[in-house]
């Protein structure tokens, strides 16, 4: 057993790429976002589009216990052993940032349970646009808003719209509804984010969270490499 | 070697060790009625003070003093008879380990976390970390007896909208209690395993158990 | 003038399928009756002279074992009531319950009631020492103060320990003196009753029991080893009571449909 050895000191750290006996770990991505912005929709829309090609699992934020994670087993997205809901004690941003300890028990956790992953979606409770996850927890981070929302978000700026590895700009269906011009969204946010991609979905049809997928499969292989 | 501010560090809400998530009660007590205001805070606080409180800062306190803390770890059983609470006990442990670990390593700290790996009681864990910190089995109880306070007055200033002036006042007024809790407990400790206090709260493990069954919550205990 | 008594009951198997009294030992206020089981194969022991003890600085003893293989059931006629000592000086009373079951044997102890009367001051330990293959049914009530008083000052602690190693440990304070908080909603939220029920039998051993909520105030728990421990608080003795019994009865059933499967 090195189990013991492999805990000592540094490697005892959060972001270690490898798990206790030795394998590599799941990649995590973290999905944060405003409330109502699609985060679950999101998270079940991935899971639907790649759970046949890759092994899943999903670690819920909420502001509620079980709210998201009630969603994702209700659609049976994935079985319900590779979903868990983490208690954030009314503070979502602080369970994915200040303090991530339950968060990477629950990834562990279901490590441990389903066995090897490929990849763990962390998703946050609907939280204010500066709300981001910790290095420490997740590999890489997605931010999404939405089209409703309002076009002069992007333009606001925050850590969560500047900073994350990739924006995604939701409901773009509702746009000609709500007045929301896109050609300015993508100006705005590619002023506040430079080379950061940033995609644009509409959930309404099983495609549509299709260049996120895309997105995540480039995170995997560059994980794996 | 002693460092005050080794006591700072780990006694701070912000010590990254899964607390802000746990009412200690507070969640359970709020919705039944029994914590309207400061006072009832203030009550609360000072019952579960002396009772899991002097209980788990004894633990702590004999666990920096060195007493063999796999049997400190039953003793913390024996003394949860909610499962409930036995769960949030070892969660909480398993969690302080992974920070204490990439604080303060020790050899005494892996030796636990390879031996209990799904976690050890938090307050067990929490001795060890003080020890492996420098500090005293007095600092030990004084970081428990605080948690056992601080995290429910937290937990109801989000939970009643409480004052938080009024909520820093309350645990301000229970200092020269904690005093008293911190020193018997890590006395209780220099007396060995058999002289830990074992005092309980009856409602704590009664509504731990009903909490624990809710479906929609803001606290995980 | 206070008192020191202590009472002894020993009981073994009989060779004949049921249980014999070696030793039956009143003393002072403690006065001890075998009566009637109800059930075939148990000794029953009926603690009759308890009524007004024990006063302030009496220190008040019983110690009852049950050999390997015997079935003891201990309960009383009557609740015990805690009362001020004669004067000032009296100090604090004593009761100690040393209590013993060896491998294959059961011990009931299911006393009345004890009741903390206002101006009274008592200390109450139970000390359980239980072999592998031993059975337990204890009940425990505290009630504080008689009716529309304020409760006395009464300390309790219920220590069990099984094969050597302990199995529960549990202390409780309420009245004058005790540490503040104990009337609070951390621990007893107004309730003047409070209830203990502990069953240990090694069928428990491979249960896989679940906790229960009896009620808003009422909880059933598995502990971390093979024993049941419903904790209960009650406006009264009467709801307490009325609680504690019928889960008593379905627990008792339950094991022994246990056993006999």
């Amino acid at each position: 057993m090195h189990l013991d050895h492999a805990h000592h000191g540094p490697a005892a750290v959060s972001a270690d790429a490898a798990r206790p006996d030795g394998t590599r770990r799941a990649l995590r991505i973290g999905l944060g976002g405003p409330v109502g912005s699609g985060k679950t929709a999101t998270v079940a829309a991935l899971c639907r589009a790649l759970r046949d090609r890759l092994s899943i699992a999903v670690v819920t934020n909420d502001i509620y216990t079980r709210e998201d994670a009630a969603f994702l087993l209700r659609n049976a997205v994935l079985p319900p052993e590779r979903i868990r809901a983490v208690e954030t004690g009314a503070c979502p941003h602080t369970a994915i940032r200040d303090d991530i300890s339950a968060n990477l028990e629950a990834v562990e956790d279901l490590e441990e349970a389903v066995g090897a992953l490929d990849l763990i979606l962390v998703e946050s409770g609907g939280d204010n646009l500066t709300a981001t996850f910790s290095k420490g927890l997740v590999d890489a981070q997605v931010f999404v808003i939405d089209v409703a929302g309002g076009d002069d978000i992007p333009r606001k700026g925050g850590p969560g719209v500047t900073t994350a590895d990739l924006l995604v700009i939701n409901k773009t269906d509702l746009a000609p509804y709500v007045g929301s011009d896109l050609g300015r969204m993508a100006r705005d946010a590619a002023e506040q984010r430079g080379e950061l991609p940033v995609v644009f979905t509409s959930l309404t049809s099983a495609e549509g969270v299709g260049p996120v997928a895309d997105w995540v499969r480039a995170q995997l292989a560059a994980w794996a490499a | 070697m002693t460092t005050r501010a080794a006591l700072l560090v780990l006694a701070d809400g912000r010590f990254p060790a899964g607390g802000h998530a746990h009412s200690g009660g507070a969640e359970p007590a709020v919705k039944a009625g029994r914590i309207r205001n400061a006072q009832d805070l203030a009550d609360f606080c000072l019952g579960r003070l002396h009772t899991t409180g002097l209980t788990s800062a004894a633990l702590a306190a004999a666990a920096a003093h060195g007493l063999d803390p796999l049997a400190l770890d039953q003793a913390a059983d024996v003394r949860t008879p909610s499962p409930a609470l036995r769960a949030v006990g070892r969660k909480l442990g398993r969690q302080l380990m992974r920070a204490a670990r990439s604080t303060w390593p020790s050899p005494e700290l892996a030796a636990l976390a390879a031996a209990r790996p799904r976690g050890a009681h938090q307050p067990v864990v929490l001795g060890l970390t003080a020890r492996a910190a420098g500090l005293e089995p007095e600092d030990a109880a004084h970081c428990v007896a605080y948690e056992a306070v601080s995290g429910p007055a937290t937990a109801v200033v989000r939970l009643l909208s409480l004052d938080p002036f009024e909520a820093t006042a309350v645990l301000a007024r229970l200092a020269p209690a904690l005093d008293r809790v911190a020193e018997e407990a890590a006395a209780a400790a220099r007396d060995g395993i058999d002289a830990l206090p074992a005092a309980s709260a009856p409602l704590l493990d009664i509504t731990a158990e009903a909490h624990a069954a809710w479906p929609v919550r803001l606290f995980a205990s | 003038m206070s008192v020191k008594a202590t009472a002894r009951i020993t009981a073994v198997p009989d060779g004949r399928g049921a249980t014999a009294l070696p030793v039956l030992e009143s003393e002072g206020p403690l006065a001890l009756r075998r009566t009637r089981s109800p059930e075939p194969g148990y000794a029953r022991v009926t603690v009759v002279g308890a009524m007004s003890a024990p006063l302030g600085g009496d220190r008040l003893a019983i110690e009852a074992r049950a050999e390997d293989g015997a079935l003891l059931a201990v309960d009383s006629a009557a609740a015990t009531v805690a009362l001020p000592g004669a004067g000032p000086d009296a100090g604090r009373a004593s009761y100690a319950l040393r209590l013993g079951a060896g491998e294959g044997a059961e011990l009931r102890w299911l006393p009345e009631q004890l009741i903390s009367a206002c101006g009274s001051a008592l200390d109450q330990t139970t000390r359980v020492e239980l072999a592998t293959t031993a059975r337990l049914v204890l009940r425990e009530e505290q009630i504080l103060g008689r009716h529309g008083e304020d409760t006395g000052s009464l300390t309790t602690r219920l220590t069990v320990h099984r094969a050597g190693r302990p199995l529960l440990d549990q202390q409780l304070a309420y009245g004058p003196g005790a540490p503040g908080g104990w009337d609070g909603a951390a621990v007893l939220g107004g309730n003047r009753a409070v209830g203990q029920l502990l069953l240990v039998d090694p069928v428990l051993e491979t249960a896989s029991l679940v906790s229960r909520v009896l009620g808003p105030t009422a909880v059933l728990t598995p502990l971390a080893g093979p024993g049941v421990l419903v904790t209960a608080l009650a406006a009264d003795a009467r709801l307490l009571r009325c609680l504690l019994d019928e889960v008593l009865e379905e627990l008792l059933h339950g094991l022994r449909a246990a056993r006999g499967a």
